[in-house]
């Protein structure tokens, strides 16, 4: 029957969106460390991988989306579907506009900081690794996606700390640098830890998709 | 004659069609799981199904109620039931036939004095209380087991929606042939003491009266879904409270369950046969089966999301529809026997129960009036088929016409597009070319200017250097050297005639360059003076105009104008300006 086709069709699909995330979100992880060693050659390389992956992952999300328009899948809460997958595709996004702006403005980071921009962005990729797998979970069990979401909550304000201290790092005790490098490197600081904003803003669509599915 | 008096009993089976349909397949269509198309064809093919399989059972109960003998009266009851549904569902309000039909055979009762058989009517009102609580029963066990099921088999989202869709088709198909069964009672239930009695063999089966008499509702039924039911379905979904996907499969369902426990004979034996109490075969509301079970999931889910307000409306509905089916039967049952003058009962109960008892067997009695229709049956499945292929060849040569004259129109569209096209750009031009006639004007007035201010200045310094040729003429004491030096520099600085005239006589070759050119190509012998004096002449200056401009006296100006004349071949009777205006 079509209707079983397009959905398994759908569900291939789903699985592809958030399997690309993830292989982005590592390639992102290991370019950023790649910039960070001074190896620009491999930071390149991801870089490059991470633009095709993202441009993979809205493609996969734009078929999704035509298919629930046109067969009406899920009418009850499409719209809230559309937009978990919408605010999924987008950490993917901000994490290749991320790697491009190191990539264009070269920033200049100074030794001190090179292992607090790495846990930063552990910390800011780690949100987004346990919001996926509950993304994934929420549709074939939904009362089991919630386990995942609490860990979300907790990177994202690791991430936060983490970023803020690096902040206050930079301007109250690294005087060597000038004020320009310093707003520099803050605007970095706080890319990265964008990422896990995303994540949880992800992670609130699907608790309330939770909430949702039990009615 | 019988047809017209089944009318009403048809027209209550459209707004059956229109109103019950929306129970079975309204929060499946109404939430986009279903198309409407599939669901009416779904729907109406299952509808007229089990009105003719299984549309006895009910029908002996309301048959009991009030043994309606007359055609006359089977038609007033249903026309009284048919337009209190129609009536009430104008209003929005919502009404079950079930009520109406009863309503309105109790009204028939008190008119014609038989008595009304209280045991039937004690059991078609029980169920009109255990209907919905029986259907809020089955919701509420079906929807747990279907959660259960759900979480146990770990369906994916998407996959069980593509489930949901179609268990929906196949409970409302389950729903439709339980509407058709139980509630074909309530459309053509009166008419079953008149029905024919006959028999039709149509080889692979045979139909009898009643059944006919089924088929008939069943159609009408089906009628009043395709044609009046979207609009019902689509408003009617979340009307008492929100479903979700599966809460609406639960619902109907429980629903079609409970039409189904209602009309089925076969249950009702089995139930006798393990030493039950037989299951009573009424005509229970689809609309309070349905309201029943979709309460059964809000009182599970904790009653919050229970539109109470909507419950209260459904409550008058259902006290209100029997009160007012009955008394407009009474009215109407007045003025058809007293002003129509047609029967609308035989007279005596005994009388009436016969008539039912001789309808509720037609079968036994119709084997003598069979009509073998197997040859007929097998002739209009040919022509149906034939008919059917013919449609197809019409409609795919249509579609071709059609796809044709879309490429036509197409065709067209571009060409007017064109067309226009083309006319804005010829617009443009025109816009173009009078913007540049009226530079060409703006700069011939300037011209006309430039020459008349070369004119006056002329004449101005022409009458100076005469004062001044005076003052010469003056003796040495009289005269001041100085001003007259001043006097002459000033001529000098002033009159600069010749620096202005080529001025003058390069904007009038500038001006003139086509004029030139038309000039040259039809008289090749012009000097350059002559081709001056042309453009000058062009301008409508006077001869006398013309001298000062180019410093010769207007005598000679005159000469020239001769001399061209002659040149030019220009006939006594034309105007040298004339000549030249045209060219």
């Amino acid at each position: 029957m079509k209707i079983f086709k397009t959905s398994k069709s759908v569900i291939k699909n789903i699985d592809d969106f958030y399997d690309t995330i993830d292989i982005g979100l590592l390639n992102f992880k290991e370019g950023l460390k790649h910039y960070l060693d001074g190896n620009l050659a491999e930071f390149e390389k991801k870089l490059r991988t991470l633009e095709k992956l993202e441009g993979k992952a809205d493609a996969i999300k734009r078929s999704i989306e035509n298919e629930f328009y046109l067969h009406s899948i899920l009418p009850n809460f499409s719209s809230d579907v559309l937009r978990l997958l919408e605010k999924s595709d987008d950490i993917i996004d901000m994490a290749k506009e991320n790697l491009s702006q190191f990539d264009v403005e070269i920033p200049n980071i100074p030794e001190v900081l090179i292992n607090d921009f790495i846990r930063l962005a552990d910390i800011s990729v780690a949100a987004t690794e346990n919001v996926i797998p509950s993304a994934r979970i929420f549709f074939t069990s939904p009362d089991k996606a919630k386990e995942g979401l609490q860990k979300v909550a907790f990177y994202e304000r690791e991430a936060d700390k983490l970023a803020n201290q690096i902040k206050r790092k930079l301007f109250r005790e690294m005087d060597e640098l000038k004020l320009s490098e310093k707003i520099h490197l803050r605007y970095f600081a706080l890319h990265i830890e964008e990422i896990s904003d995303a994540s949880e803003l992800v992670s609130n669509i699907l608790s309330a998709l939770i909430l949702k599915s039990r009615m | 004659m019988f047809l017209f008096f089944l009318s009403s009993g048809l027209f209550l089976g459209w707004t059956l069609g229109a109103n019950d349909a929306a129970n079975v397949f309204g929060s499946a269509v109404g939430s986009k799981m279903v198309k409407f198309r599939k669901a009416a064809i779904v729907a109406s093919v299952f509808v007229i199904l089990g009105a003719v399989i299984q549309g006895a059972g009910a029908s002996h109960t309301l048959g009991k109620l009030g043994s309606i003998s007359a055609l006359g009266g089977a038609f007033t009851v249903a026309l009284a039931s048919g337009l209190t549904v129609f009536g009430m569902t104008k209003f929005r309000l919502p009404i079950s036939t079930s009520q109406a039909i009863v309503g309105a055979i109790i009204g028939w009762n008190f008119f014609t004095g038989n008595p009304t058989d209280y045991s039937s009517l004690t059991k078609i009102v029980t169920t009109w209380i255990s209907g919905p609580i029986l259907g809020a029963i089955f919701a509420i066990i079906l929807y747990i087991s279907l959660k259960k099921l759900i979480r146990k088999l770990q369906i994916h989202l998407i996959l069980l929606d593509a489930y949901i869709r179609n268990a929906l088709i196949i409970v409302g198909a389950f729903g439709s042939y339980s509407l058709g069964a139980n509630n074909i009672a309530n459309v053509v239930g009166v008419f079953v003491p008149s029905a024919p009695n006959i028999v039709l063999n149509f080889g692979l089966f045979t139909l009898d009266g009643v059944q006919l008499l089924f088929l008939l509702g069943g159609i009408a039924i089906a009628v009043g879904i395709i044609t009046y039911s979207k609009r019902v379905m689509m408003t009617v979904g979340d009307d008492i409270m929100k479903l979700s996907a599966e809460a609406s499969l639960v619902v109907v369902l429980a629903h079609s369950l409970v039409l189904f426990v209602f009309s089925s004979s076969s249950l009702s034996n089995f139930f006798v046969s393990i030493g039950l109490p037989a299951i009573p075969l009424v005509p229970v509301s689809s609309s309070q089966a349905i309201v029943g079970s979709i309460m059964g999931i809000g009182l599970l889910k904790g009653g919050r999301n229970i539109k109470f307000n909507v419950l209260g409306n459904i409550s008058i509905g259902w006290i209100l529809t029997p009160i007012l089916a009955g008394l407009s039967s009474f009215i109407s049952l007045f003025f058809v026997s007293n002003v129509f003058k047609i029967q609308v009962s035989e007279g005596s109960e005994k009388a009436a129960n016969q008539a039912v008892e001789i309808g509720l067997q037609t079968l036994d009695k119709a084997n003598n009036n069979s009509i073998d229709l197997f040859q007929p049956t097998l002739y209009a499945i040919i022509l149906a088929l034939s008919a059917g292929v013919a449609f197809l060849l019409y409609k795919q040569t249509r579609y071709k016409k059609e796809k044709n004259i879309a490429s036509f129109n197409e065709q067209e569209k571009t060409y007017q597009i064109q067309t226009n096209l083309l006319k804005k750009e010829i617009e443009s031009t025109n816009l173009t070319n009078k913007k540049l006639e009226n530079e060409v004007n703006y700069k011939k007035q300037e011209l006309m200017n430039f020459a008349l201010s070369i004119i006056q200045k002329n004449e101005f310094l022409e009458k100076l250097k005469a004062k001044i040729n005076k003052l010469k003429d003056k003796s040495d004491l009289e005269l001041n050297h100085d001003d007259l030096n001043k006097l002459s520099r000033l001529i000098n600085e002033n009159l600069n005639l010749d620096k202005e005239r080529e001025n003058f006589d390069l904007y009038v070759s500038d001006m003139n360059s086509e004029f030139f050119f038309r000039l040259n190509k039809k008289y090749p012998g012009l000097t350059e003076n002559d081709k001056k004096l042309c453009a000058l002449i062009r301008l409508k200056l006077s001869s006398k105009e013309i001298a000062s401009l180019i410093n010769i006296s207007p005598k000679s100006v005159e000469v020239n104008r001769y001399r061209l004349r002659k040149k030019m071949n220009i006939q006594h009777d034309e105007r040298l300006s004339d000549v030249i205006n045209k060219l």
